[in-house]
């Protein structure tokens, strides 16, 4: 009872309906007790959401009703679409070739050299990006290539399986869980590898392929589950020309890559606002593999590259992992995942090599089949 | 001089809900945006979305007591509908050839980045409120929004007392705040 009474008068109090007397006896209240002070502060906040809700509400309202209202008057007509789209036909008959060209290249090169490998889809977003993933062809010649490596130790992709895509990803809670890129699961299952070579099953929790971030956790009984995670994730933004680098699996093989450079622009690809542009060599396979500041702690997961200009990369910023986490949780209320936020003041002094040495159990190469 | 005058009032008009305001607003800009999206891969009904979110956005910048927009409204609505239109093909991996741009554009990212984070506080809430059950989301969105008192809530939905009334209230809002903080706290 007394709560209720409370909030009622600390909801008057934000909203002036406490009469001045009440006013000056609450604010001496208020002064000389700080968790009425902090109730007073959470409830300001939760008014002035409910306030932007509820006038942006009315407002969507009104824009449907006003829309709806013109369409029916014959306001617009549909018609002056039909040129347009005749030519959006001819451009896209234009692009298929040329990519369907690209991609025999491809294919091409990806067979004939183990050095260079691309991986091109034609869903891509025209020909300037390119994903980051690994060529599956690449990858199954490296399975022959180690083939009595693999052998002595049974590979933990099932038989009849095909793998289609890979990546790289890391570790962000200990229990196992571990983010990459959406688009470096094609395939249904997914086994990863750490940096000692070793196989585990993974199952894909949840994939976002508009953020392009996905989720996996490992289940596996060979994983031996870390006491806690060295890095944090850095929710604020990062500055432009900050050194970063990076750790992955770019290469045919099972060795771990380092990879530095700096941040060359606040935004993605065509201003996308979810991500930003980093100077660095990013080779296929970097894809889902994490950037980190010179402090150590974890700025953006690499993703697309743009094709023609060397060594230009985009990567993800970080505070999308935390609205993928949240989507999760939402999901699944019983997740019992935990991430690791930066607090902005444990700058890490350690050396880069220490940094990575340390960091390298943490990052796994990600392979998906089907 | 006339021209601007007119823009002044319609952006007062659209601070204050105003309907025709609005109306106005659609009828003269909302042609542009459906050509620009209509020949950069995209339907009417992506130009509806579209131009709605541009309006929110110019809505929300007319709200804030420093407004001042230093272009026109039609090259505003243009520049946020570009930059929105090209993150969403993006996303939809859809980009295949520079786009068609007839206008004249600004930069915008400042006001998106904002548009973003009250975009987003509003889908946790609305999302908050949904995931409430009844009586408790009527019962709020009648306090909150619908700014009824505590008396009138009390009739509508059967409660022998304003009190019984206050009681449910309050464990409802509870509940919403808790709901509301914990997603918040997560995405900011």
């Amino acid at each position: 009872m007394e709560d209720i009474k409370l909030l009622e008068t600390i909801e008057k109090y934000l909203t002036g309906d406490l009469s001045a007397q009440e006013r000056e006896l609450f604010e001496v209240i208020r002064k000389n007790t700080p968790e009425i002070d902090q109730m007073v502060m959470e409830h300001s906040m939760f008014l002035y959401h409910m306030d932007n809700y509820t006038r942006r509400r009315q407002f969507t309202k009104l824009t449907e009703k006003t829309f709806q209202h013109l369409l029916t008057a014959g306001e617009w007509t549909l018609d002056n679409a039909l040129p347009s789209k005749a030519k959006m036909i001819q451009l896209w008959n234009k692009y298929k070739k040329v990519t369907a060209i690209a991609a025999s290249v491809a294919g091409f090169i990806a067979l004939t050299t183990s050095a260079i490998i691309m991986y091109f889809s034609p869903s891509l977003n025209g020909n300037q990006l390119l994903q980051l993933s690994k060529a599956i062809e690449v990858i199954k010649k490296n399975q022959q290539a180690q083939g009595h490596l693999l052998n002595e130790v049974k590979s933990k992709v099932p038989e009849n399986a095909k793998l289609i895509s890979g990546g790289s990803g890391f570790l962000i809670d200990p229990k196992g869980f571990i983010i990459t890129n959406a688009h470096v699961l094609k395939g249904n299952g997914a086994i990863v590898i750490n940096n000692l070579g070793e196989e585990l099953n993974a199952n894909i929790i949840f994939a976002d392929k508009d953020l392009d971030l996905a989720l996996l956790k490992i289940e596996d009984k060979d994983f031996s589950a870390p006491k806690s995670i060295p890095f944090s994730i850095r929710k604020k933004i990062t500055d432009l020309g900050e050194d970063i680098f990076t750790l992955g699996y770019p290469r045919n093989d099972n060795d771990i890559v380092y990879g530095k450079g700096y941040l060359s622009a606040q935004t993605g690809f065509e201003g996308d606002s979810s991500s930003f542009q980093i100077q660095i060599s990013a080779n296929p396979g970097y894809s889902g593999a994490p950037l980190f500041n010179d402090r150590g702690e974890l700025i953006g997961i690499i993703s697309t590259r743009q094709k023609l200009a060397e060594g230009v990369a985009f990567a993800i910023k970080s505070n999308k992992i935390i609205d993928l986490i949240a989507a999760v949780k939402e999901m699944d209320e019983k997740s019992e995942i935990k991430l690791k936020i930066s607090k902005g003041n444990n700058a890490s002094t350690a050396k880069r090599k220490d940094q990575i040495s340390k960091y390298k159990p943490y990052i796994f190469s990600v392979r998906s089949y089907n | 001089m006339k021209a601007e005058l007119n823009e002044q009032a319609l952006l007062k008009g659209l601070a204050n809900n105003d309907s025709k305001a609005v109306e106005a607003l659609y009828k003269s800009h909302f042609n542009m945006i459906q050509h620009f999206v209509l020949n950069n891969n995209g339907s009417f009904d992506d130009a509806r979305d579209i131009f709605q979110e541009a309006m929110i956005t110019l809505y929300e910048k007319v709200q804030s007591s420093s407004f001042v927009l230093t272009c026109q409204i039609k090259t505003y609505l243009f520049s946020i509908c570009k930059h929105l239109w090209l993150k969403r093909l993006h996303q939809m991996d859809k980009y295949s050839s520079p786009l068609s741009i007839h206008e004249e554009s600004i930069s915008v990212e400042e006001d998106i980045v904002v548009f973003e984070k009250k975009d987003a506080a509003f889908a946790i809430m609305d999302r908050a409120l949904n995931s409430l059950g009844e009586p408790c989301k009527s019962l709020l969105e009648g306090y909150y929004i619908n700014k009824k008192g505590m008396q009138e809530l009390a009739k509508d939905f059967g409660y022998t007392n304003a009190d019984n009334a206050k009681n449910q209230k309050y464990k409802c809002l509870m509940r919403l705040k808790k709901l509301f903080f914990t997603q918040y706290n997560i995405g900011d």
